[in-house]
């Protein structure tokens, strides 16, 4: 589950104040917003490469507002995908388990990856020998490496055509039913809530002005 | 089967024609002028000498180079300063690199009271006239803790390591921090969620992305440290087979009138200076990125 309560970030002149939102374990949440409006700032606050001024992030269960973002269990995947463009992509979906010392279990991790995402054509490869679709998939598996308890997208499917869109929001619907990952996304785009949100959440100049909690069976269907 | 054909290109309007031959014009006469200053040294030594033995007279221009190269080594004095110039300029690139990854590293990504300052004195050794910084660095050693080893150091081998290295660290810092700047930091923070402690971040992320911003530093390091005199003449001397390196050589050939030979360790200078340039260049290094240095742009 996700649980923020009374969240204050401030970023230079902008300030996000007061924000409490949940999402129940397991499900899908969609936030939109503006650009501009606070989205990829609370979501770096939720990840921990933003201090909190006030307020409590709850991840998992876990109070993790003082905790680096190595310990709080989630999987990040930013707008810009930064793929660490010296690592093949089997390097970069075994990083996760590398670095928490799980070599060993670092390969049967990234056969599952590999059937999940159908990343099979694409283990030897470089980034910048990605397409925007398959660069989406490398990231979201390398964030799913360690299987965090949290999976937070920042805008994944901006940078893509109409083609590649459906496809990848068909490829995170399927990942997150496979996974049971709790999830939040961030997007200015209400197709995409509507499309892949269990939870749709909306933020306005800085403050969540709506919450719309819909059981998955009000989604569109998958 | 027809041939693929390259699609034509628009035709450039006269006025830009005239706006780039004047930039080709100004540009050139500079960079011709500088070819010709290599050229004009290797151009001396081949026509200075004497004529070597009949069968060889047609090479006359080689045998001239290659006589007063071999002179040059003949010199034990020579001999020595070539050793401790090589010798001397590794450990200074080893050490400016120790330095400047770490301070390039820091005014890169971190955010720390005082940054401003350091920045500042990091152009120190880079904008203060050479026989000043010499001089800095003697009037140094007269103070505690300095002092202590002054004799071991002052006008001894340790003061060319030490003359070379202050001015070619600052020098490899700066590259380091475009470097690290030039990367985005977005990786890293992603490492960080992966699990990554800011350590191994670095380690793992953002050092192998910097290698071509590291062999250009350690180039422009080893480069300095080659050239470097005004700091060495005051703070080591030029003392004959102890503390002479090539720069130093070359003035005291001069001094004693001796300009053949002056002429031919410069030359040795630049081919020395030159195969570093292309070593680094070949092993991926970048010099147009951070220093306008060469032209190749290493892919991202």
């Amino acid at each position: 589950m996700i649980a923020v309560t009374g969240l204050c970030v401030k970023s230079g002149d902008f300030e996000l104040r007061d924000l409490t939102l949940e999402v129940p374990p397991g499900r899908y949440a969609v936030l939109m917003g503006r650009t501009g409006s606070g989205k990829s700032t609370l979501l770096e606050a939720l990840c921990g490469l933003r201090p909190v001024h006030a307020g409590s992030i709850v991840l998992g269960g876990r109070d993790v507002t003082r905790l680096p973002p190595a310990h709080r269990g989630i999987g990040y995947v930013p707008q810009d995908r930064a793929l660490f463009s010296h690592m093949t992509v089997r390097r970069q979906l075994e990083f996760a388990l590398a670095v928490r010392g799980r070599a060993a279990a670092a390969a049967g991790r990234v056969a599952e990856l590999t059937d999940l995402l159908d990343l099979g054509p694409l283990l030897d490869r470089l980034p910048a020998g990605l397409s925007g679709g398959e660069a989406q998939r490398v990231t979201l598996g390398r964030a799913l490496a360690a299987e965090p308890a949290v999976l937070l997208l920042d805008e994944p499917l901006s940078a893509l055509d109409d083609e590649s869109w459906a496809s990848a929001c068909d490829v995170l619907t399927r990942v997150q039913r496979t996974t049971r990952v709790t999830v939040l996304h961030v997007t200015h785009r209400h197709e995409e809530s509507r499309r892949l949100a269990d939870v749709a959440i909306e933020l306005h100049a800085g403050r969540l002005t709506a919450t719309i909690p819909r059981s998955p069976q009000e989604a569109l269907p998958r | 089967m027809s041939r693929r054909s390259e699609p034509p290109r628009p035709t450039a309007s006269a006025a830009d024609l005239a706006f780039r031959a004047i930039l080709a014009v100004v540009g050139g006469f500079y960079v011709v002028g500088l070819a010709c200053l290599l050229l004009a040294d290797v151009a001396y030594l081949a026509t200075t000498g004497g004529a070597p033995a009949a069968p060889l007279a047609p090479l006359q221009p080689v045998w001239n180079t290659a006589h007063a190269l071999a002179g040059v080594f003949a010199d034990p004095n020579i001999r020595h300063a070539f050793v401790l110039t090589i010798v001397s300029c590794l450990v200074t690139t080893v050490l400016s690199m120790v330095v400047a990854v770490p301070l390039g590293y820091l005014l890169s990504r971190a955010r720390f009271p005082g940054r401003g300052l350091v920045d500042a004195i990091l152009d120190i050794p880079i904008v203060l006239p050479p026989l000043v910084l010499g001089i800095s660095l003697l009037i140094l050693f007269q103070f505690w803790p300095f002092r202590l080893v002054s004799r071991q150091i002052v006008f001894q081998v340790p003061a060319v390591i030490l003359a070379q290295f202050t001015v070619s660290a600052a020098f490899a810092a700066r590259i380091m921090r475009v470097g690290f700047d030039q990367i985005d930091t977005r990786q890293e923070q992603v490492a960080l969620t992966l699990g990554c402690t800011q350590a191994r971040a670095f380690w793992s992320v953002l050092l192998p992305q910097a290698v071509p911003s590291i062999v250009t530093a350690a180039t422009i390091a080893w480069a300095r440290a080659l050239g470097e005199f005004g700091p060495l003449l005051v703070f080591a001397g030029a003392t004959r087979m102890k503390t002479e390196v090539l720069s130093t050589t070359v003035f005291l050939e001069l001094s004693i009138g001796n300009l053949k030979s002056a002429v031919a360790v410069s030359v040795l200078m630049v081919a020395a200076a030159l195969a570093v340039l292309l070593i680094a260049r070949s092993s991926g290094g970048d010099m147009s990125e951070t220093t306008g240095f060469g032209g190749r742009r290493a892919a991202r």
